[in-house]
C-alpha cells in the first residue's frame, strides 16, 4: 500500500469511530455549522464532541504547521482527508474568518509571537474573529477610510466606526484597518491591527438584514487602546496586508458558492424541487421552459467547476495562478443568486412565505435564502468592482 | 482526468500557432469567398497540414494513425479557429476518417487516404427535414441481391464539395426519428446517381447538398455491423462536436483579443474606449464565458479520449456554452468595433458569421441543452 492509500485507510477507519452518528449526512445542514469563540453554541450536542476530536489533531485546520497545533498534512493528504469526511456527509468540524481568514494572513505576515498566541486558538475554536474594513464612507472604495489610531507611547488609541461587520456580536476578536496617517497617498498610511472586542471603548450594534436576520453589526471606537504589539506587518503598510487576505475571502466566497463538494448537493436540491413543484413523467421535469432554465444552471455550474478544477490542476502542474482564478468571485455569487431565483421561480406562490402556517418549514427558509443570496455579489468587493479588476490586471485596459 | 496540457500537448499547439501566423488563413478566406470557389479551401495548405501529421492524430497505430486524441486535435483546431482557417481538417479526420476507422471500414485505402490528406471523406447525414437529430434519417436503403440501393438527399455537408466520398446514413426499416434500422454507407462520388451542390453559407464555409438517386452500392459499402448505425453516428458526431468546439474556442478568443486591443486603439472623446466602465465590464463578462468555454472544452476532449461516462453530457456542456459564448463574444465585438465593424472590409464580421455557422452545427445551444437534461436523467 502506498502512504496515500494507507493514510486514508486509517483516516477512514479512525473517523468511523470517531465521527459522532448525529451529524452523519448533514454536511450542508446550516445548523451543524460551529463558529467556536469564548461563548461557542452549538445546536447538536454532538457537534462539540466532533470539534473536541478533530482539534486534538489538528484536523480543522489541516494544512497548518503542526508547530502552531495544526494537522500538518500535505495538500493530497488534506485531499483524502476531506474526502473521508464527505463520505460520511459529515459537516466541517469548526467554520470561520479565524480559519479562513486571518489565520492564512497571520501565517503569511505575522510575526513569531502573533501566530503562536493566535493561531492555536483560532485552530481550536477557542475565539471567534470578525472583519472590520467597510466604514458607513469607505465600502468599494475601502481604501478611504478614516477610523483612525493615533501613537501614544507603545499603544495606538483608536476612534471612528466600521459597518457590515458579520457576526461582530458573536465574535472576540477584530482584525482591522485603521488609518495611521492621514497625509499620504490613501492606501500609504493604513495600518492593519488586530482588536480583542472585550477593550473598553468598543461597543457593537446588530443591523437587521431584508431576510429578517440580523447576521451584521455596526462597531463603534471610542478612544479604544491597543498595543503596537498588534499591529500586523509595519505600521502604514497594512494594505498590502489587506488585499492580501481579501484575495483568501474572494476565492472562498467564490469557491463556496460556485463549486465543490456541496455543488452536487444543491445540483440534486434543484433538480428534486423541480420534479417535486413542476411535476415529472419518468423523472423527466414536466415544464420544459423551466427544464431548459435548470440545464441552463447547471451546465454553467459545471463550467464553473471544472474552471475550479483546471485552476487547481494548473497550480499542481506548477502553472502560475492564471486569470481564470479572478472569475471565481463574481461568477460563483451570480451562479449562487440564479440558483435561488430558479428555486424561487418553481416554488410559484409559495415562494412568498414570510412566517407561520401555509408554508411549509422548507418554503419559509428557501425565501430567506433567496433574500440573503442577494448580498452574495456585495460582500467581499461587488461584482462591479471585481469586474474593475479583471478589466485592469486582466485585459489591460486603460483607467 | 487533469485539465491542463501536457508537454507534448504544448508544444503540438506551438507548432499550429506558429502556422497559423504564417499563414493569413482570414486572407484566403476572404478571397475564396470573393471568387465563389467552389472547395473554400487551399489544397496546399491542406497538404502542409497532413505532412505535419495533424490528419493523422486520432487513428491508433495499426490503422496507421498517430495514436493521440480528441485533445491533441482539439489543440490544433483551436490554433486553426483563430484564424477561421477553411482547411476541412475537421470534417475529414473527426467525421470521415472517424466513421471509417470506428466502422471498421474494409477497403482500408480509403481510411489510408485521409490520413495522409491525399482523400477527402465528409459525412452526410443531415436532411432538409432532421434539424439537429442525426436519427431522423428518412433516405432509403433498399436491401437488393448484391448490396443496397440508396435513395434520399443530405444537406450542410460538411466540406462536401469537391470530395471523394461520402459516409452517408439511410433507413433500411423503422420510424423516420427511430435509432433502429439506419445504416451508414460508403458512397464514393463516382458512382452513378450521386449529386453534389454547392450550398452557399454565412460562414463562408464550404457545405454541400447530395442528392442520391438509386445509387447501387455492394453489401461491403456498409460501416460496422447492421443496426450499428445510429450508435456509430452518435460516437462519431460527439467526438466531432468535442473538436468543433475546440475551434470556436480559438475564434471566440482571437476575437475577443482583436476587440480588446481595438478598446486600447480607438479614441474618442479625447481617451481609449477601453477607458468607459460600460464597455470595460462587458469585456470582463465576455472574458469570463471564454474562461468557462475552455474549461469546458478541455474536460469534454479528454472525457472522450478517457473513455468516461460523463463524456456524451460534457460534450452537450462544451456545445451548449461555445455556441453561446461564441455569439456573445461575437456580437460584443461588432458592437465595440462600431461602424467599422459592420463593414465588410473589416475582418471582425467574419468572426460574427463563423459563429452562426458554428452554432447550427451539429447542434445550438438550446438542443444541447434538452441533451444534457436527458442525459442527467431529468
Ligand atoms: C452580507 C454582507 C456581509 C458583509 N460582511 C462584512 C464584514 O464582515 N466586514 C466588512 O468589513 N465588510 C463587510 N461587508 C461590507 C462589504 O464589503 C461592502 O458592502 C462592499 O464592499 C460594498 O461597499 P458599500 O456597501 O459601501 O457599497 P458602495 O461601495 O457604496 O457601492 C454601491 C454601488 O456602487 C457600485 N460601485 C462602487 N464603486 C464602483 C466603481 N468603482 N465602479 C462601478 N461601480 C461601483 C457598487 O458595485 C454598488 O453596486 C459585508 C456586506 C454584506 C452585504
Amino acid at each position: 500500500m502506498s502512504d496515500l492509500e494507507s493514510f486514508r485507510a486509517e483516516t477512514r477507519s479512525w473517523l468511523e469511530k470517531n465521527a459522532p452518528s448525529e451529524l452523519r449526512q448533514k454536511a450542508t445542514d446550516p445548523d451543524a455549522i460551529v463558529w467556536g469563540g469564548r461563548r461557542p453554541t452549538y445546536v447538536y450536542p454532538q457537534s462539540k464532541r466532533w470539534l473536541d476530536v478533530m482539534r486534538e489533531r489538528g484536523w480543522t485546520a489541516p494544512t497548518w504547521p503542526k508547530e502552531y497545533g495544526g494537522g500538518g498534512l500535505s495538500k493530497v493528504e488534506a485531499k483524502v482527508l476531506a474526502e473521508e469526511i464527505f463520505r460520511l456527509e459529515m459537516p466541517p468540524p469548526l467554520y470561520g474568518f479565524g480559519l479562513q481568514m486571518i489565520g492564512p494572513t497571520l501565517l503569511q505576515y505575522g510575526t513569531e509571537e502573533q501566530r503562536t498566541e493566535h493561531i492555536p486558538r483560532i485552530v481550536r475554536g477557542e475565539i471567534r474573529w470578525c472583519q472590520g474594513y467597510s466604514e458607513p464612507n469607505a465600502g468599494s472604495d475601502l481604501a478611504s477610510l478614516q477610523t483612525r489610531a493615533v501613537r501614544d507611547g507603545d499603544h495606538f488609541v483608536v476612534n471612528g466606526q466600521k459597518v457590515w461587520t458579520s457576526y461582530g456580536n458573536f465574535s472576540d476578536w477584530m482584525f482591522l484597518l485603521v488609518r495611521t496617517d492621514p497625509d499620504v497617498k490613501k492606501q500609504s498610511g493604513i495600518t492593519f491591527i488586530l482588536l480583542d472586542l472585550e477593550t473598553e471603548g468598543v461597543s457593537v450594534k446588530p443591523i437587521k438584514l431584508i431576510s429578517g436576520a440580523s447576521p451584521f453589526c455596526e462597531t463603534f471606537f471610542q478612544d479604544v487602546r491597543i498595543s503596537v504589539e498588534n499591529v500586523v506587518s509595519e505600521i502604514n503598510a497594512g494594505w498590502t496586508v489587506a488585499k492580501a487576505l481579501l484575495g483568501h475571502e474572494r476565492s472562498m466566497i467564490g469557491s463556496v458558492f460556485g463549486a465543490g463538494r456541496r455543488a452536487k448537493k444543491r445540483t440534486d436540491v434543484l433538480v428534486e424541487t423541480a420534479r417535486r413543484t413542476l411535476g415529472e413523467r419518468e423523472g423527466r421535469i414536466q415544464d420544459d421552459v423551466q427544464r431548459d432554465r435548470v440545464a441552463e444552471l447547471l451546465i454553467d455550474q459545471a463550467c464553473f467547476e471544472l474552471t475550479v478544477q483546471r485552476s487547481h490542476d494548473g497550480a499542481k502542474a506548477g502553472q502560475k495562478p492564471g486569470p481564470e482564478s479572478s472569475i471565481f468571485k463574481v461568477y460563483g455569487t451570480e451562479l449562487n443568486q440564479r440558483r435561488h431565483e430558479a428555486m424561487q421561480s418553481m416554488r410559484g406562490p409559495s415562494a412568498v412565505g414570510w412566517e407561520g402556517p401555509g408554508f411549509s418549514e422548507e418554503d419559509l427558509q428557501q425565501t430567506r435564502d433567496w433574500l440573503r443570496s442577494r448580498g452574495n455579489t456585495i460582500e467581499g468587493g461587488t461584482s462591479e468592482v471585481q469586474l474593475n479588476i479583471i478589466a485592469k490586471r486582466v485585459l489591460g485596459l486603460p483607467d | 482526468m487533469k485539465l491542463v496540457l501536457d508537454d507534448d500537448q504544448q508544444l503540438l499547439a506551438k507548432t499550429a500557432a506558429e502556422l497559423v501566423s504564417r499563414d493569413d488563413a482570414l486572407k484566403r478566406l476572404r478571397r475564396l469567398r470573393d471568387e465563389k470557389n467552389e472547395n473554400g479551401y487551399s489544397k496546399e495548405v491542406y497538404a502542409k497540414m497532413a505532412e505535419l501529421g495533424w490528419t493523422a492524430i486520432p487513428f491508433s497505430t495499426d490503422q496507421g494513425g498517430a495514436g493521440l486524441g480528441v485533445a491533441e486535435m482539439a489543440v490544433v483546431l483551436e490554433a486553426l479557429g483563430r484564424a477561421l482557417t477553411p482547411e476541412p481538417l475537421l470534417s475529414s479526420v473527426m467525421l470521415g476518417g472517424r466513421s471509417l476507422a470506428l466502422g471498421r471500414f474494409s477497403e482500408s485505402s480509403w481510411l489510408d487516404g485521409v490520413i495522409d490528406g491525399s482523400k477527402r471523406v465528409c459525412l452526410a447525414y443531415q436532411e432538409p427535414g432532421s434539424r439537429f437529430d442525426a436519427h431522423h434519417v428518412e433516405t432509403s436503403a433498399e436491401k437488393t441481391t448484391n448490396g443496397y440501393r440508396i435513395t434520399g438527399e443530405k444537406v450542410h455537408v460538411l466540406d462536401g464539395s469537391g470530395a471523394d466520398a461520402y459516409i452517408v446514413s439511410a433507413r433500411s426499416s423503422g420510424d423516420t426519428a427511430a435509432a433502429a434500422g439506419i445504416d451508414l454507407f460508403v458512397v464514393p462520388t463516382r458512382v452513378g446517381g450521386v449529386e453534389v451542390a454547392v450550398q452557399r453559407r454565412v460562414d463562408a464555409r464550404n457545405a454541400a447538398i447530395l442528392r442520391l438517386e438509386r445509387v447501387e452500392l455492394p453489401a461491403t459499402a456498409r460501416l460496422g455491423a447492421s443496426g450499428e448505425g445510429a450508435a456509430l453516428l452518435d460516437s462519431v458526431i460527439d467526438g466531432a462536436t468535442a473538436a468543433l468546439c475546440a475551434e470556436m474556442l480559438g475564434s471566440m478568443s482571437e476575437a475577443f483579443d482583436r476587440t480588446v486591443e481595438y478598446m486600447k486603439e480607438r479614441v474618442q472623446f479625447g481617451v481609449p474606449i477601453g477607458s468607459f466602465q460600460a464597455l470595460k465590464h462587458r469585456a470582463a463578462r465576455v472574458f469570463v464565458e471564454i474562461e468557462l468555454a475552455r474549461s469546458a472544452v478541455m474536460a469534454a476532449a479528454r472525457a472522450l479520449d478517457a473513455g468516461d461516462d460523463r463524456a456524451r453530457a460534457l460534450v452537450s456542456v462544451a456545445k451548449a456554452k461555445c455556441s453561446e459564448a461564441f455569439l456573445l463574444t461575437a456580437n460584443e465585438a461588432v458592437q465595440i468595433h462600431g461602424g467599422i465593424g459592420m463593414t465588410d472590409e473589416h475582418d471582425i464580421g467574419f468572426f460574427l458569421k463563423r459563429a452562426r455557422g458554428a452554432e447550427m452545427t451539429f447542434g445550438d445551444a438550446a438542443f444541447h441543452r434538452q441533451r444534457f437534461a436527458a442525459l442527467s436523467g431529468y
